[in-house]
């Protein structure tokens, strides 16, 4: 997913004299045939985040489109004022281009891991945050990304996730994409949590349970319309991150149900990271095991819930 | 021990001719009508302002959008009074808005805001992040082979920021003699001297080891300020940087040097009268 941003940021600045790839200090050999082909687009500026993300700003403003990459909690948490104001005040088409959203760099411990990346994003007015499932979405969501007005914040999974994700959807910033028909559950998910779903609604089928996958891959603006028809006829909607539980998907799910539906709201399961910085290390899929979030994990909470729902929440909106 | 620059020393003494008195009247105006402002970031501001604003900058009020205009940035937001006298003394806005000063309708903030008030080129009011913004707005122009300059102003207090000297390091880094830093150097920030809080001597080293050409002033000497801006960049292929030594409050005797004058609410009937005194009626 990565390499595939990356190589899009590439192909974008071949069409687009606009666009420019600032790294502060990224890996030896980052986008190098750019480096070679646009050399002045292909700026390396330093371990500096606040300064390299009001340096955009200023390019911004002078027309051109910036694509910031580095690693996801050094893009957010380092630099937050300067995002906010810089950025988000200004309205300006900055990409923030965040390397190892969630768990991915789990072995390098709690500085690295990206766990409330979303929930500051997504509270910054203007801001769009968006967390592509696959390479292929990737590269379909970072041509999205050309001609979008205000900053947008993508939350790059590790690469090498199995492609899920279905040229046949396409991909509109804003749009969720329905990957199966609600049934009884509706899981939403959003970024790599969507390959996950998939296995846990073939292991919930197994045990007579039909799934309904809402992939948001855009967490701000949400997609409120897809999330209210999605829901008709559930009695669960499940959403699930790779997050702690606070601002996330599941929040902002659950401030548009309540917003939109005032009462009569569906019965909610909010699978996430806990609230607490990760103290082990291993992998992202260890530590999303260790969490729960698991395919296997993920099917027996959904069955637990649709259990207790049963007994105490009503059907919702059946159409 | 620290030498005293003779700069300093000048802009302690130095007096203020009537234009300047004039500015200060508008700085002054605004915050009677608000009850509110920071008038020494203002006041030690305004000669370095007003000669941006009188003979340096390219700009046209009429036209405050042209692509090939100067930018100017007022990092140090706080000291917006100042900005906001000459942009109004220049016809960017009428001067009336002056007295709506942080009024509920007012385009006139306590910090200055792109797209609210004309002439504005950012928003800022957090410390240190118009020198990043002046970087990209330098590079923009390297890159697209405009000939605008960029200018931005900061306080001596405000490069206590790490990501004033990141910035100093990507201007030099780019050789962006289009940039120019301007700092006022009052020795005074909000608790008290700079000595005390962070000491930032010495500072013409400091901008000189980070890859700039440095010039020192008077920040209160119009025509110093007029011949060392006039000849910008300092050096070919080097930022600029301007040290402007001045006094925080110049102009008002009561609030030179002093920090309790950095931020004002109401002012009082006899500090009105002394205003009057040392800026004359208005
Ligand atoms: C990031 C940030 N921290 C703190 C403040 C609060 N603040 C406003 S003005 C000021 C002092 C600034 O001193 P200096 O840059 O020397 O400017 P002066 O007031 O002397 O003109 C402070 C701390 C702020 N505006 N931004």
């Amino acid at each position: 997913m990565r390499n595939t941003a990356m190589n899009m940021v590439h192909k974008l600045a071949a069409r687009d004299e606009r666009v420019l790839y600032i790294g502060s200090d990224p890996g030896a050999g980052t986008l190098r045939a750019m480096s070679k082909e646009f050399p002045k687009r292909h700026l390396i500026e330093g371990i500096s985040e606040a300064h390299i993300i009001g340096m955009s700003a200023g390019l911004a403003m002078e027309g051109f489109v910036p694509y910031v990459n580095t690693i996801a909690t050094f893009l957010t948490r380092r630099c937050y004022e300067q995002v906010a104001v810089d950025l988000c005040l200004h309205n300006l088409p900055v990409r923030l281009i965040a390397n190892g959203g969630g768990l991915v760099y789990a072995p390098l411990g709690p500085t690295h891991q990206a766990i409330e990346d979303i929930a500051i994003m997504r509270a910054l007015p203007n801001m769009t945050v968006i967390c592509p499932c696959d390479a292929d979405e990737a590269a379909r969501m970072m041509e999205r990304t050309l001609d979008w007005k205000g900053p947008i914040y993508i939350r790059l999974g590790k690469g090498g996730d199995a492609v899920v994700s279905k040229a046949e959807h396409g991909f509109e910033i804003g749009k969720a994409i329905l990957m199966r028909s609600p049934g009884d559950v509706l899981m939403v998910t959003t970024g790599i949590m969507l390959q996950r779903a998939l296995t846990a609604a073939d292991l919930l089928a197994a045990q007579g349970i039909r799934s309904g996958i809402l992939h948001m891959h855009t967490v701000k603006p949400l997609d409120t319309e897809a999330l209210l028809q999605a829901i008709r006829g559930t009695r669960l909607v499940a959403t699930l991150e790779e997050h702690v539980p606070s601002g996330g998907l599941g929040s902002a799910v659950a401030e548009t149900l309540i917003d939109k539906l005032g009462s009569g709201l569906p019965a909610m399961l909010r699978l996430s990271l806990p609230d607490r910085f990760m103290h082990n290390y291993g992998s992202q899929d260890s530590l999303l095991k260790k969490h729960g979030l698991s395919a296997n994990a993920i099917a027996t909470s959904i069955e637990h819930a649709l259990a207790a729902s049963r007994t105490s929440a009503p059907q919702l909106h059946s159409t | 021990m620290i030498q005293i620059s003779p700069h300093a020393e000048s802009a302690l003494t130095c007096t203020l001719d009537e234009r300047s008195l004039y500015l200060r009247r508008l700085v002054l105006g605004s915050v009677r009508s608000a009850g509110r402002g920071h008038v020494g970031p203002a006041l030690s501001l305004i000669e370095m302002v007003r000669v941006l604003y009188d003979d340096v900058l390219r700009i046209d009020p009429k036209n405050p959008r042209d692509p090939n205009r100067d930018r100017a940035i007022l990092s140090k937001g706080h000291g917006c009074l100042a900005l906001y006298a000459l942009l109004a003394d220049r016809g960017f806005f009428p001067l009336s808005e002056l007295d709506g000063f942080c009024g509920p309708d007012s385009i006139l903030g306590g910090h200055p805001e792109y797209g609210m008030v004309p002439g504005v080129e950012a928003s800022t009011g957090a410390l240190g992040h118009g020198l990043s913004i002046g970087v990209g707005l330098a590079l923009a122009a390297r890159m697209r082979e405009r000939s605008y300059r960029t200018f931005v102003l900061l306080g001596d207090g405000e490069i206590n920021e790490g990501s004033v000297w990141e910035a100093a390091m990507g201007a030099a880094k780019h050789g962006l003699d289009n940039l120019v830093a301007l700092i006022d150097y009052n020795k005074l920030q909000s608790y008290g001297p700079t000595d005390y809080v962070l000491p930032l001597e010495p500072l013409a080293d400091k901008w000189r080891s980070f890859g700039f050409a440095v010039q020192e002033v008077n920040g209160h000497d119009v025509s110093a300020l007029r011949t060392v801006l006039k000849q910008v960049p300092a050096v070919a292929g080097k930022p600029t940087a301007v040290i402007c030594h001045t006094v925080k409050g110049k102009g008002l005797p009561a609030a030179e040097s002093n920090a309790d004058w950095h931020h004002k609410n109401k002012l009082t009937d006899s500090e009105l009268d002394a205003i009057r005194v040392a800026v004359g009626d208005f």
